[in-house]
């Protein structure tokens, strides 16, 4: 969050997972890219990353296919709700826990 | 060159031989022609300056905040209310150590509503941690606002160069205007501790923990408590850096030599007025009348109030035998601020000289030279000086 710059100490975070330390344990619905409808992965080009764009926390990667960093993701569904072609899909976190047991 | 203009008018050229990159001011009397004057250079393309017209002082700050953050050299200037409804960003400002200058023209406070002269609204701002210099005439309105913004880049502290509404801004009187070659060769191109850049993106000031953290390389970073310290600590080193930059000033325009305080025939007095713009230099001749009768009196005037200069106050006032401290602002419920702060920084010498206080020129109430006269041998000769409060003088109720 704060850094020293040279002699003058002032507050400035650089963006990245971590920033805030290790958040979204209490995350409910879980985005999971279906990547038979995502528009890079489909068309193997830069493109879209509306997804990206819009992710409040900065934890989807630009790049193909798009990665969801799920230990600072916090289940919020803007990426799902902005998706143009709809290939994210809010899923219970619940069902996850009992698959990772 | 030479010029016989208003004060207003030395501190917009001052601003223009800066070199200024953004300014954002909004009007209001007495700093009104401040502005104009910034805008005509502007227009004319005389400054190669982006004019930022605004909606208000709180967005004028905001838009200079936003400018020094890219990494502009920024300035703007308001007087009075201005002044308190920029408040929070002044705060802002300095929490953010933004090299910013502002010419505070000086005026009182309402309600009720006055626009003539005190000196409230700056004295009141002097807890937000921006450094606080003053002009008393238009050479030191032209060079102090040169100097500020060498200052203020120096220690990434904002600076105010606060003079007095009217009996500065808007008299006329001689000064010299410095060429832009020797401005050039004293005041260096801009640069800050950091600015922000579109490659390498950060978040400036953004919600900080009351406990250290670790940031995202996994160090340590210091929290709200160390950065507010490093303010406090680099303000009160801000005092050295202001000396050395007044002796590179001097050495090139062959003026300054006394950035801090000011003495009028102090070396031998036993009674020293202390004051704030202006009217320190007002108080030079009743000083000489007095002179004149055999009172060994002199005029400690302050350019520096904040950062509070405690090491050059106590080296010039100790030896004498009373303080008389004119402000024309004061602390409500309590009295006058810089007799406050004297009195503080006084305490701790073995012997210690009497203070006393006196209110005046609160709302533009006009101050006789009679009327500091009488005051002033009255506090210097009588054998029962009052001390401990704050007296009113020139009040006819």
């Amino acid at each position: 969050m704060a850094k020293k710059i040279g002699q003058i100490v002032t507050s400035h975070g650089e963006p990245g997972p971590g920033d805030g330390g290790r958040t979204g344990s209490w995350r409910v619905l879980r985005p999971v890219i279906d990547l038979d409808r995502c528009v890079p992965v489909k068309k193997n080009k830069m493109a879209c990353f509306i997804c990206w764009m819009y992710c409040p926390d900065g934890v989807i990667t630009r790049t193909i296919p798009p990665e969801i960093d799920y230990e600072y993701c916090k289940g919020c569904g803007i990426c799902a709700e902005e998706c143009p072609s709809r290939a994210i899909n809010m899923i219970e976190e619940s069902r996850f826990i009992t698959e990772d047991e | 060159m030479h010029a016989i203009e208003s004060g207003n008018f030395a501190a917009a050229t001052g601003v223009k031989l800066a070199r200024v990159q953004v300014i954002a001011a909004y009007p209001i009397t007495p700093q009104t022609p401040l502005t104009e004057k910034l805008s005509e250079y502007v227009e004319s393309g005389e400054l190669d300056s982006q004019y930022i017209p605004v909606e208000s002082e709180h967005s004028a700050l905001s838009v200079c905040i936003a400018a020094s953050s890219t990494g502009a050299r920024a300035f703007t200037a308001t007087s009075s209310n201005g002044l308190l409804y920029m408040s929070e960003q002044v705060h802002w400002a300095a929490g953010a150590r933004l090299p910013i200058v502002m010419c505070v023209v000086n005026r009182g406070i309402g309600a009720p509503w006055t626009v003539w002269n005190d000196q409230q609204d700056s004295m009141s701002q002097r807890d937000n941690g921006w450094i606080q210099l003053y002009a008393n005439d238009h050479q030191q309105i032209i060079d102090t606002v040169i100097k500020a913004f060498h200052l203020a880049q120096d220690v990434s502290i904002p600076v105010m160069v606060c003079y007095d509404g009217y009996l500065l801004s808007h008299t006329y009187m001689p000064f010299e205007i410095p060429s832009q070659e020797k401005v050039d060769s004293f005041l260096p191109a801009f640069s800050s501790h950091y600015h922000l850049d579109p490659d390498n993106p950060a978040n400036l000031n953004s919600v900080t923990l009351p406990d250290l953290r670790v940031n995202v390389h996994g160090d340590m970073a210091p929290a709200y408590m160390e950065i507010r310290n490093a303010l406090h600590k680099d303000l009160r080193g801000s005092i050295g850096v202001l000396e050395e930059i007044d002796e590179k000033y001097k050495t090139i325009f062959g003026r300054g030599g006394c950035p801090i305080t000011e003495e009028y025939l102090c070396e031998d007095a036993s009674f020293i007025a202390v004051s704030i713009g202006s009217l320190s230099y007002h108080l030079r001749d009743v000083v000489d009348t007095l002179r004149g009768e055999g009172i060994k009196v002199g005029v400690l005037s302050l350019h520096l109030y904040r950062p509070f200069p405690d090491k050059a106050i106590i080296k010039a006032l100790k030896r004498c035998e009373r303080i008389v401290v004119f402000e024309k602002a004061l602390s409500y419920g309590y009295g006058g601020m810089l007799y406050g702060d004297i009195k503080s920084a006084l305490y701790d010498c073995d012997e210690r000289p009497l203070v006393q206080s006196f209110i005046l020129g609160i709302g533009g109430r006009e101050i006789k030279t009679r009327d500091l006269y009488e005051v002033l041998k009255e506090a210097c000769r009588t054998s029962k000086p009052k001390t401990g409060e704050s007296i009113w003088i020139g009040l006819k109720l």
